[in-house]
């Protein structure tokens, strides 16, 4: 490449750079101002003096660790689960005889493009009918299985040639146990791509969440950020500092895991292309 | 195949019924969790409940007549619709030009990519919250930089002007390396030679993008413009964070409008007419969309 082409390319990608990071630094700037600072006219770009007490507010006033704790136990347990159900399923669909499981698994699928918001209002019906309202139980129960699971999986299974099954199935091998003892570690990488990935959407779901909680008892963190904010504004005047504070607090976890994980996590997305 | 000849075979036998062990699980989940729920919204939105009473009484098309006179149902869709119009096709044409710029990038490449994703990994109501700070409207980042140059402050979220613009704005950002990462996938099948040989024919780049690269991303962009409507038609979490659907109604979203009748007036058949509507218009662009795909891809 030419020498101004690539001097101009770099010149558009760094510029582009601070397009997405620079709302990154406005949070973390306000984070570190107090109230004068934050509404100082004209506006002062950098915290002086720097107030770290600001999170140490955050972390004390809003039970953070709590919602952690809710988000991390509910999207835990539905990955899980789903990577779970979803291999059963794909196995099923992928290698079993059973009758008409072709139209099963159209079926099957077909039930994946309704979204959440169609049934919302009978899920709320149900859970509320179980007594399931503000528990895990409502965050978790509708979301153990999922149908995108079984057909990543079932892409996958097709792809391990039969003839490794062949030998474990003429010695009388219980097809449940080829599943778990050679199926599933020959598939390893598929199942870790589920699980995050019903791991990062369960971790940022928030429709469903913001209706079946009530208490900070059981808010996930998406919910208890958002109500953190209703609650600022409902006392007159937002506490920005706190509130940036607090959204560092949340997010920055996330983005040190994804630093960490990235290659899996672009190779998810490649894969299946699904939504977060 | 027969069920009478699967249970006769022994290997048959044991496979079905380790079918219905390993299929029961997803099945009675999807069954009362989705499928049932489907049809009781159904039955619910030919009826009128406030949640809290036993009687549902049964008013025929009641909901829909009342819907379809009801000029916030309106408002709440056109605005889902300039929300979605707005979205999928710039937050497509962002996606691309970035991936682009990446596809030549050598050096820092992966910097580059990983500064473009940090949107996508922040889940969108912290993004919501955060850009309530940037778009402030006296101390916020944009009117900041603004008034630096010399210019005159905008009211991001607090005039119905701007509200579902800004919006708009920031969820192509957030999510502007998301699909940037789907093109570059894209971009990376096209084979080096197809380019090679055009250089040497002395094409230029514009005509190699129009003749080669454009062409070849079809499919890639057809994906990224179906599964981005469907999923922005559903936009909630920044309505309800930013600015609980106004001012006066302008950000009001068609899933915010369900939202507001289900869970704060309690008019649960209503709703699930609402409901109902979103559903036929997602499946009627999911066909819609798949039709223009096969034709175009027949055109080229």
């Amino acid at each position: 490449m030419k020498p101004l082409k690539s001097f101009l390319l770099y010149l558009s990608l760094s510029a582009l750079v601070v397009v997405f990071v620079a709302p990154f630094l406005w949070m973390i700037l306000a984070s570190l101002k107090n109230t004068p600072q934050i509404f100082a006219f004209p506006p002062r770009i950098f915290p002086n003096p720097v107030i770290w007490r600001n999170y140490l507010r955050a972390w004390k006033v809003i039970p953070l660790a709590r919602f952690y704790l809710n988000s991390i136990l509910v999207s835990g347990t539905v990955a899980f689960s789903q990577v779970v159900t979803s291999a059963m399923a794909a196995y099923v669909f992928a290698r079993l005889y059973f009758p008409a499981k072709n139209l099963l698994f159209v079926v099957y699928l077909g039930v994946m493009m309704i979204p959440i918001q169609v049934t919302v209002i009978p899920l709320f019906i149900i859970v509320r009918q179980l007594g399931l309202i503000d528990s895990y139980g409502a965050l978790i129960l509708p979301f153990l299985a999922y149908p995108f699971g079984a057909f990543l999986l079932r892409q996958f299974f097709l792809t391990i040639p039969r003839e490794i099954e062949d030998a474990a199935i003429a010695d009388g091998c219980p097809r449940l146990r080829i599943l778990v003892q050679i199926i599933a570690p020959l598939s390893r990488a598929a199942l870790v791509t589920l699980g995050m990935l019903a791991f990062m959407f369960t971790w940022n779901s928030f429709f469903w969440p913001l209706l079946v909680t009530n208490t900070a008892e059981h808010f996930t963190i998406q919910v208890g950020l958002a109500m953190l904010r209703t609650q600022l504004v409902s006392a007159g005047g937002v506490d920005w500092s706190l509130l940036m504070a607090a959204t560092v607090i949340s997010v920055l976890p996330v983005l040190v895991f994804y630093v960490f994980t990235q290659k899996q996590i672009i190779r998810g997305i490649t894969l299946t292309g699904l939504k977060m | 195949m027969k069920l009478k000849q699967i249970l006769h075979s022994p290997l048959r036998r044991g496979d079905f019924y380790t079918g219905i062990v390993c299929l029961a699980p997803s099945f009675l989940i999807i069954a009362v969790f989705v499928v049932f729920p489907i049809f009781f919204s159904l039955f619910l939105s030919f009826h009128e409940w406030a949640i809290l009473t036993p009687e549902k009484p049964f008013v025929g098309f009641a909901n829909f007549q009342r819907m379809f006179t009801n000029p916030e149902f309106w408002v709440s869709l056109r605005n889902t619709f300039v929300y979605t119009a707005g979205v999928v096709p710039f937050g497509a044409a962002a996606s691309l030009g970035l991936a682009l710029l990446l596809d030549r990038a050598v050096v820092g490449s992966g910097f580059f990519r990983t500064a473009f994703f940090l949107p996508v990994i922040t889940s969108i109501i912290a993004i919501a919250v955060v850009w309530l700070w940037v778009y402030d409207d006296n101390n916020g980042l944009i009117n900041v930089t603004l008034r630096a140059l010399g210019l005159r402050p905008v009211r991001w979220l607090t005039s119905t002007r701007m509200a579902l613009l800004s919006i708009i704005i920031m969820t192509v950002w957030k999510n502007a390396g998301y699909h940037m990462v789907i093109f570059l996938a894209g971009l990376q099948g096209i084979p080096e030679s197809l380019h090679e040989a055009a250089i040497i024919d002395g094409a230029s780049p514009v005509q190699r993008f129009r003749h080669i690269t454009w062409p070849l991303l079809v499919p890639t962009t057809v994906f990224v413009l179906i599964t981005n409507t469907i999923f922005t038609f559903q936009v909630f979490g920044p309505i309800y964070v930013m600015t609980g659907g106004g001012p006066v109604r302008s950000t009001s979203v068609i899933v915010y409008y369900l939202y507001q009748r289900a869970f704060e007036f309690q008019e649960m058949g209503y709703a699930s007419a609402v409901a109902w509507i979103i559903f036929l218009i997602l499946i009627a662009m999911t066909v819609f969309q798949l039709r223009v795909s096969r034709r175009r891809e027949q055109i080229w």
